[in-house]
């Protein structure tokens, strides 16, 4: 009460959606981990000399090298006198003008259109076209500070009542938490259609009909959420389930988000990245001319560049009117940033080949994503060699997700602490092996079931100190809750 | 199939522009899931912030005359937006060598680039998780430039500051967005109500818009240099309370876009104000470093609030300060800084949770703050250019804005208020009877009028005090002080003789 009587903004009174708002990937286990971190700092004593932390996609934090093509570009357009340092090749450099052109004052520092710079968006247009084979208009691009921020501008514009009801939007269940959180800001209900482990984390259409008829009570749906390739699950779609899943949203009257911003992190020989967009179009009447929304950013894929927050929506088929407003509705921000604007033209306007940039950058971009196919294998394969784990393939994006069970005795013990109990086995992986993983319990999943989330981002030596360390706290935790 | 009946431009409203495109099919309309009935009411209900439809205009005529059509001018003259460099004006050397080594470490070995620049960029990299600009950073920001931040601040100012107090954001705007959503909230019935000055910055208005809150909308004194007057703004929440609860009070200070630079004794009888009424003051900052008056100081509210001392020095606050303006102007790089002062803990921590889920702010954005808060010092080796370098902005700002009021004050019905800060004039112009009959005729409001003519006659672009807010019945319109002084001059003459024979015709 003291709080109440004392501050004009309180916990009473503070916007209810803010209030429960939950995002696990930072949530409790990483907190821990940074105390512990400064702990160790400080020399005190553990069982182990570092904390690894496996909990956010974040490949350059991780010991992943930059793009060396894409940073050169970025010195150019941040300096430009740069332009007559001899070390930048002229590939770089003639990028570099292009950008600079686009910019009012031949500035990085100066405000651009709300959607971004019109080259970069035209450059975008041509690599989805490329990507696709199926032309892409430049006007239905918007640029924005990296993909959550566009995923929310679209969402946003569904906040609305009918008849009393919420809107629903449908997302799968394991799920990256910025759905949920997002949706708890806005106040959307959220329609959670379980993912298939056993069909290799794929949509099973009976699932989702029966989500959305359960929801169709509590709320009004509107909108189908699909994360492709997965996280955490890292499944990558079948042509056959994208298409189920677009005759499903048709049926349903449902506008589709296509979150594809791990298009590029593909490793599983039989795995093939399709767009919702190439799809759709591809299927002909009447499913072309659904509305779509699809992201991309700069964040994953081999560049790895998520603090520069480059992102872009590509917007199919959306109501005129309802455009116009959303492109306004932009404006208020003025602009995402151009830095990150300027990573998101380097990356979909790469050196081709006979440039002088093309051997280096095709060399590092190879090296990002075998070794990341290396490590994706390496650590399904460990984890299916403990006791009581299994795990899916990890045929893409940048995590695993495996399954385990718990004997009952720790059951109970995460009862005694009131902590569910996948997050007890990762508070106490983390206690007492000092690895930082995100509990199941985070994304969602099956009742009854044990999951954790771990990135496969540790570079190879570090991941295999990280594996081991990993099955001797689990054989150690498995005999001791025998 | 689609066909756009007709574009409908300058339709007026009574708070500003609204652009439409009519649709003359039903066909296609009934296919969408997503349209302008069932989408949110709140976005279908903004309206535009700066860039509207002149400016929209502005950017056709500059195609038009890329394409050889021929006008009564040469080129655009853009005064409506407050961006630096995008008006010629030069980056700050030592930011941009600071961040160039930032994106490529590599140039930390290359001999041209002074040490000073060198150890901020270090300073940087080291902060950065794996050493590179690329890696997520904390919600809240990387953690050593907020440090150097407090300490800015407790610089400026002379009182302590916690930099766990400092979070970064994605420019100013950002974080203000981010601290009014904490407020959306119904009681009894009624939103929340947010006090926010007329004229104002509309990224205001359009945010309450979007978020739902009500506008508690108090003028500002032009007869006394656009001060606040404490009468004026219990007049507006006494009457405000019947529709809503008000919750915020918003001071923009220097003022966009008026101008002004709030006395000492003005902004202590708003702290009393706001204390009275239980108000949550937001102290937008950003042109903090854009003070020309000789009589003008810039006082930060966290200073006064604090030198008031009980109860005032316990009062919730946020201050706003970004690296968009000042003599910095990195509008693109979406640099921002909030302190926040007493704020109850427990939302404290929901807020820097909530924010969590959006990862962080653009990383660039924040390493572009520590050159701005830590520029070189005497003895340094980049000291004696940058001195130079923001002199010469922070002077020639001062002078093209004593100019442009002098100059607006010698028009024919126009009278303009000193410009003592930030980056805008924002005069008055009387218009005669004939001018406010015409644009009625045209069903326009006559300073949307005044700017369209000013806009197809000489290419000169600014933005209708409608678009900011007056007293109903009074005129205005605003420019930016940000066009190169030899371009100023042209564009003033330009505007006289336009301004002449504007008013002749309508006599």
């Amino acid at each position: 009460m003291a709080c109440e009587s004392q501050h004009f903004l309180n916990e009473h009174n503070i916007n209810p959606n803010v209030k429960v708002m939950e995002y696990a990937v930072r949530g409790p286990l990483l907190i821990r981990a940074c105390e512990i971190e400064k702990e160790l700092e400080q020399g005190i004593e553990k069982p182990f000399t570092e904390v690894i932390k496996a909990n956010i996609g974040d490949g350059h934090a991780m010991g992943q090298i930059p793009i060396t093509f894409v940073r050169q570009i970025l010195a150019l357009v941040t300096y430009p006198p740069l332009f007559d340092n001899p070390i930048f090749p002229e590939d770089a450099k003639e990028r570099a003008r292009v950008i600079l052109s686009g910019c009012r004052g031949g500035s990085i520092g100066s405000y651009t259109e709300a959607c971004g710079i019109e080259i970069i968006r035209k450059h975008v247009a041509q690599y989805i076209e490329r990507r696709d084979g199926i032309s892409s208009n430049w006007q239905n691009i918007v640029l924005t500070s990296g993909a959550s921020d566009g995923i929310k501008k679209i969402l946003k514009l569904f906040i609305c009542k009918e008849n009393g009801k919420k809107t629903g939007v449908m997302i799968p269940i394991p799920q990256y938490p910025f759905y949920s959180a997002t949706l708890d800001e806005f106040n959307m209900y959220q329609i959670r259609y379980y993912l298939d482990e056993s069909k290799g984390w794929g949509l099973n259409i009976d699932e989702l009909q029966r989500s959305i008829d359960e929801a169709r009570r509590l709320c009004h749906p509107r909108v189908l959420v699909v994360i492709n390739p997965g996280n955490p699950t890292g499944q990558v779609l079948t042509k056959e389930n994208i298409e189920a899943i677009i005759k499903f949203a048709y049926k349903e009257r449902l506008f589709l988000l296509a979150d594809e911003v791990y298009q590029d992190n593909v490793y599983a020989e039989n795995s093939k990245f399709h767009s919702f967009k190439k799809i759709m179009t591809e299927m002909g009447e009447p499913y072309n001319k659904m509305e779509l929304a699809s992201f991309m950013s700069c964040s994953k894929g081999y560049m790895g560049e998520c603090g520069l927050r480059g992102g872009y929506t590509e917007v199919i088929n959306m109501c005129p009117k309802v455009k116009a407003m959303y492109f306004k509705a932009n404006t208020a921000m003025l602009c995402p940033s151009v830095l990150g604007q300027a990573c998101l033209d380097t990356i979909v306007n790469p050196p081709g080949e006979g440039e002088l940039s093309y051997e280096k950058f095709i060399r590092e971009k190879e090296d990002v994503l075998n070794s990341l196919k290396f490590r994706a294998k390496m650590v399904v394969d460990a984890f299916n060699s403990f006791e009581g784990f299994s795990c899916n393939e990890v045929q893409g994006a940048l995590y695993a997700f495996p399954q385990f069970k718990l004997p009952l005795k720790a059951i109970e013990a995460a009862k005694e602490v009131n902590q569910h109990p996948d997050v007890f086995y990762a508070f106490q992986l983390l206690e007492n092996a000092g690895v930082c993983v995100v509990p199941g319990s985070g994304f969602g999943q099956q009742p009854g079931t044990f999951h954790f989330r771990t990135t496969i981002l540790p570079q190879v030596d570090k991941l295999k100190i990280m594996l081991d360390k990993f099955e001797a706290f689990h054989k150690e935790f498995i005999n001791k809750y025998k | 199939m689609v066909v756009i009946s007709y574009l409908k431009l300058f339709q007026p409203r009574s708070r500003g522009f609204q652009l439409q495109a009519r649709l003359c099919t039903m066909a296609t309309e009934h296919q969408h899931f997503l349209t302008s009935d069932n989408m949110n009411p709140n976005i279908r209900k903004m309206d535009y912030p700066v860039h509207g439809p002149l400016v929209v205009r502005a950017g056709q005529l500059e195609k038009e005359l890329k394409n050889g059509v021929k006008k009564p001018f040469k080129e655009i003259l853009k005064l409506d937006i407050g961006d630096c460099h995008a008006m010629g004006q030069l980056p700050i050397t030592f930011v941009r060598q600071v961040m160039a080594m930032v994106f490529y470490p590599p140039l930390l070995d290359d001999p041209r680039f002074p040490d000073d620049t060198k150890e901020r960029a270090q300073t940087i990299l080291n902060a950065c998780k794996g050493g590179s600009i690329g890696s997520y950073t904390d919600a809240t920001g990387l953690e050593i430039i907020r440090k150097h931040a407090a300490e800015f601040i407790e610089k400026r100012d002379g009182i302590p500051c916690n930099w766990e107090n400092v979070t970064l954001y994605g420019g100013a705007t950002d974080g203000i967005k981010k601290i009014l959503k904490l407020f959306v909230n119904e009681t009894n019935g009624k939103r929340a109500g947010v006090m926010i000055p007329i004229p104002q910055y509309p990224v205001y208005s359009t945010t309450l818009d979007e978020f739902g809150l009500h506008q508690i909308r108090y003028y500002l004194d032009e007869d006394q240099n656009w001060g606040v007057n404490i009468e004026e703004m219990q007049r507006t929440i006494d009457e405000a309370k019947k529709v809503c609860n008000p919750k915020v009070l918003v001071i923009i200070n220097p003022g966009n876009p008026t101008g002004q630079v709030f006395t000492r004794k003005n902004i202590e009888e708003i702290i009393q104000f706001a204390y009275k009424e239980n108000l949550y003051i937001l102290a937008d900052e950003v042109y903090q470093d854009n003070i020309y008056s000789e009589t003008s100081k810039f006082y930060s509210f966290k200073k006064v609030l604090t030198e008031m001392g009980e109860p005032y020095v316990n009062m919730e606050l946020a201050s706003f300060m970004s690296c968009s303006k000042g003599y910095v102007g990195e509008c693109g790089f979406r640099a921002g800084i909030t302190e926040i002062l007493n704020m109850c803990p427990k939302v404290q921590a929901m807020f820097y949770k909530a924010n969590t889920a959006m990862l962080c702010p653009p990383s660039t954005g924040q390493a572009c703050i520590e050159p701005f808060i830590r520029p070189p010092e005497k003895g340094e080796p980049s000291y004696d250019l940058f001195i130079k370098e923001k002199e010469d902005i922070l002077n020639s700002l001062k002078v093209r804005a004593k100019l442009i009021v002098e100059t607006f004050n010698s028009f024919e019905g126009i009278t303009c208020n000193e410009v003592q800060g930030a980056m805008y004039a924002f005069p008055r112009i009387r218009l005669p009877p004939k001018v406010i009959e015409t644009a009625k005729n045209r069903n326009q409001s006559p300073d949307e009028f005044y700017a369209s003519e000013v806009l197809e006659n000489t290419g000169i672009c600014i933005v209708p005090g409608e678009a900011y807010g007056q007293v109903p019945g009074t005129y205005h319109f605003r420019t930016t002080t940000l066009l190169p002084l030899d371009k100023m001059k042209i564009m003033l003459e330009r505007l006289e003789a336009f301004h002449r024979e504007f008013m002749d015709r309508y006599r």
